[in-house]
């Protein structure tokens, strides 16, 4: 049996928690990223467990392409891989999901409807489990990779369909779901990958006939990678939650301090970092090593950053991801004062009370919350280029064309980095430390 | 080998002077003593006291209010009746405190002013604070306006104008509200007392020189500078306070031991910080555990130079004893200009051997907090030192936000860490 050494870092955000995984190369092979719920140390475990699914895929990758009988399948045939394999993982998730709901059905308070409960909840799981199929079928797009968004969705479809005011109310449903829902993100499945893969392959074969040819050899790769014992050498935390780590002081860090590397691994020009996360936004100035020379937080109001947009988009009953596309149809741009996350929604209806379109509204909202974001980088002195906006803003298409314009506007040209992988930069940061830590220690 | 019950001795002596003072306040109107409220900045106290007044400080209040965890009602309470939420927390606290009964910090009702002493440098908000005191209190107010000292320097103009502001204005209120004549040879005498502690005091302040340094010099020389920026200096129980707390601090220097905290002795000194600003009273020993925790110790500040800045020279000098107050006031770090203060903390940088500095800027304070930001950027292209930068408030505790406080500044001691780990290496 083969083992590999890794070096993983963990950035508890306050939205979502990210991992990152290396190989003794410094080379990523492995991310994971989960919303960060209440409970941080699940949320960890989660991550840390994605980020290992994704490091054998990796690994089912680089096996594929050194077996001379899979060099034609090529990539393509990974992601249909992966497509099929969460959905396997989906339907896992659905079929503990529907234990839970029974299991809260259960409770005394639902007594005296007990059996019409459980019918329904089964005809909902059941429909969950239709929908799971179109939900990850070929091309399908889902709103979201976060199971309790897809399955909140669909439940409330569902049950707001098969509820009947004089029988099963809707809100028993939903109560039902609030309570079995919990139990599932806090349960951590645990050698994902070894459970769901050969499953997805059978069905991946099912669905393309024409890999039936393969599928002996791909069997064999995959067990090759079940087997591989993933020994993990360091890991270092970051982030809001690092606290909440299981892990000795020395291997906490900053989130300072692992942005700024981060980004500076990414792209080894950077000067200046601007992260935008879910409650705080950060100005960071690097030297050539990536070590940092100033810094800027807000710290008494989190205004202007993620959870704001967050927060709107749950005004306009809209996903995160939905808010840039809209604000870049602006014609005309709004012009924004406020962006208190608290009076967000006030705000919002004054705006549309007085006739001006969501799309306007939008453009006017990212353009306040990178006006904020001016101010704090101004703080921490200045745009030098080469400039690297990250975190979960950065995936932002309005957020970051706003930015665009004021850094033009203020500073002049500048090189603007943006890494399709900036919500890990933190988390990336936190790994290389990781790995510093251990050659610290072998030099030692 | 100290011994620790002379290691309390100058805490145990501060405790029994304050609450001597507040209860002789309690029995001032009794005993048919008269009362004069004044601010720290720019006091005049050896000449209150010459007159045998009492001073009451209302800042050192609302301090005390906030560690005692009292402000926050008292704040609620002033606004109530109509200060607004962005106003200075301390006129809040001490006007809160006023409409609860006026029970000052140790529990003992506080006098009403027999006069308001408006002798206060560089905040324009005291002039207010006082306005709203008269109308409380309905008495009289003496004003000695202090000249802002932009130019880095003394001018001759500057103290005539407050010795004759002094002379015609100051001291003819205070005749008139003791019922006693002006006593010069008891001003020199206490001034003589005023120069002896702030010699003992400098010599505290600049214990922290060395390495490791004995006492920290913000967090614990707040409590240092209690007495002499409060009731006492100028006087013999000031004087036997400074003395034995140097007694102390000679043996700690002697022992090369660092300072003691709330939570013991800090035992190992791992990075010097400067800190500009006045420290979050509110949550006090919390964020003193930030730094000791992280076993950062502050080795020169500039809040504790409000009420006086003596280690750059000046003495109280008994010899010329009007012209020596215009001098002190003029002196008081508040009424600094922005190239002063930026030089002062330079020298404190350079000479105390900082790793770091650290601003902890107060909203609702604008005579501190305006120009925080330049000072930094200032700071650090003259020194290389790195700087951070905090927001916190004096006595709100609604706004000290201990989780993002903490996380910057664990985050910019680990900026320290990584940048001595860099030059190390290189």
């Amino acid at each position: 049996m083969t083992s590999i050494r890794v070096f993983t870092g963990i950035d508890l955000g306050s939205t979502t928690t990210k991992a990152v995984i290396l190989d003794e190369n410094a080379e990523v092979i492995g991310r994971g990223i989960t919303n960060s719920r209440s409970n941080y140390d699940v949320a960890a475990a989660v991550v840390r467990e994605e980020a290992f699914v994704r490091a054998r895929f990796s690994m089912t990758e680089e096996r594929m392409r050194r077996d001379p009988a899979l060099g034609v399948v090529g990539n393509a045939f990974l992601a249909v891989l992966e497509r099929h394999f969460r959905m396997h993982q989906h339907l896992d998730q659905l079929r503990r999901l529907r234990k839970s709901m029974l299991a809260a059905s259960e409770t005394p308070r639902h007594a005296a409807h007990a059996p019409a409960l459980e019918r329904t909840v089964i005809e909902i799981v059941d429909r969950m489990i239709d929908r799971a199929h179109t939900h990850f079928a070929e091309g399908a797009v889902r709103k979201s990779d976060f199971f309790r968004d897809v399955a909140a969705a669909d439940f409330m479809q569902f049950a707001e369909e098969q509820s009947d005011p004089r029988g099963i109310a809707f809100e028993t449903l939903c109560s039902v779901f609030d309570a079995a829902i919990l139990v599932v993100e806090n349960t951590i499945e645990g050698d994902a990958f070894n459970t769901h893969i050969r499953p997805a392959l059978e069905s991946v074969i099912r669905e393309k006939r024409e890999m039936i040819v393969y599928g002996d050899a791909l069997g064999r790769a995959i067990d090759d990678v079940r087997s591989v014992d993933i020994i993990e050498a360091e890991t270092v935390g970051t982030g809001y939650g690092r606290q909440r780590l299981p892990f000795p002081k020395e291997q906490i860090r900053s989130e300072i301090l692992c942005h700024g590397l981060g980004a500076h691994t990414m792209f080894p020009n950077t000067r200046t970092v601007l992260d935008i996360g879910g409650q705080d936004t950060k100005a960071i100035q690097v030297d050539r090593e990536g070590i940092v020379t100033s810094f800027q937080m807000n710290d008494r109001c989190a205004a202007g950053c993620g959870r704001y947009l967050g927060y709107i988009a749950d005004e306009m009953n809209l996903g995160l991801h939905e808010l840039g596309p809209l604000a870049q149809q602006s014609r005309n741009r709004v012009k924004i004062n406020s962006t208190c996350t608290v009076f967000a929604g006030a705000e919002l209806r004054d705006r549309l009370a007085l006739g001006q379109s969501r799309e306007d509204i939008l453009a006017g909202l990212h353009r306040a919350i990178i006006l904020r974001a001016m101010s704090l980088l101004a703080r921490s002195g200045g745009i030098d280029d080469e400039f690297t906006f990250t975190g979960g803003v950065a995936r932002n298409a309005a957020a970051v064309g706003a930015l665009r314009d004021l850094v033009r506007e203020n500073y002049g040209q500048r090189t603007i980095n943006i890494s399709a992988d900036s919500i890990y930069t933190g988390a990336l940061g936190a790994a290389l430390f990781a790995l510093r830590a251990e050659r610290k220690k072998v030099a030692a | 080998m100290i011994r620790e019950v002379q290691k309390e001795d100058s805490m145990l002596l501060q405790k029994r002077l304050l609450s001597d003072h507040f209860d002789a306040l309690e029995r001032a109107g009794d005993e048919g003593k008269k009362v004069v409220y004044t601010f720290v900045p720019g006091n005049l106290n050896e000449l209150v006291r010459s007159f045998g007044l009492l001073p009451v400080l209302p800042e050192i209040n609302a301090l005390q209010s906030g560690m005692r965890k009292l402000s926050g009602n008292y704040i609620a309470e002033a606004e109530k009746h109509g200060h607004s939420e962005d106003v200075c927390t301390y006129v809040k606290c001490d006007i809160g405190m006023l409409r609860k009964g006026n029970i000052g910090p140790t529990g003992k009702r506080l006098p009403k002013p027999d006069l308001l002493l408006l002798s206060y440098t560089g905040c324009f908000t005291f002039m207010k604070w006082f306005e709203l005191l008269r109308e409380e209190y309905d008495c009289p107010v003496a004003m000695l306006h202090v000249p802002y000292q932009a130019s880095g320097s003394i001018d001759a103009h500057q103290r005539d104008y407050i010795v004759q502001q002094l002379k015609s204005e100051v001291i003819p209120k205070l005749e008139q509200i003791s019922g006693r004549a002006y006593d010069e040879e008891r001003l020199r005498e206490m001034l003589r007392l005023s120069a002896k502690a702030e010699d003992d005091l400098v010599w505290v302040l600049e214990s922290a020189k060395n390495i490791p340094s004995p006492i920290d010099a913000y967090f614990g020389a707040v409590y240092y500078v209690g007495p002499i920026f409060s009731a006492f200096r100028g006087t013999p129980e000031g004087v036997e306070y400074y003395a034995t707390l140097r007694r102390e601090i000679e043996e700690r220097v002697a022992a090369r031991l660092g300072p003691v905290t709330p939570d013991g002795p800090m035992k190992n000194e791992r990075y010097r910080l400067v800190v500009e600003g006045p420290p979050n009273w509110t949550s006090f020993r919390e964020f003193w555990r930030m730094f000791h925790e992280e076993e950062a110790v502050v080795v020169a500040s500039t809040y504790t130079k409000v009420g006086g800045l003596y280690d750059t020279g000046f003495r109280h000098d008994p010899d010329h004893p009007l012209e020596t107050l215009a001098d002190y006031c003029l002196g008081c770090y508040t009424n600094l200009g922005l190239p002063t203060r930026v030089a002062l903390l330079e020298r404190y940088i350079r000479d105390y051997r900082a790793d770091g500095f650290l601003i902890n800027s107060v909203k609702s304070c604008n005579s501190f907090s305006v120009g925080q930001l330049l000072m930094q950027r200032e700071l650090e292209s003259r020194t290389g030192v790195p700087g951070a930068f905090i927001e916190s408030d004096l006595v709100d505790p609604r706004y000290f936000s201990a989780a993002n406080i903490k996380n910057r500044i664990e985050s910019f001691l680990q900026m320290l860490d990584q940048k001595r780990q860099s030059r190390a290496a290189s």
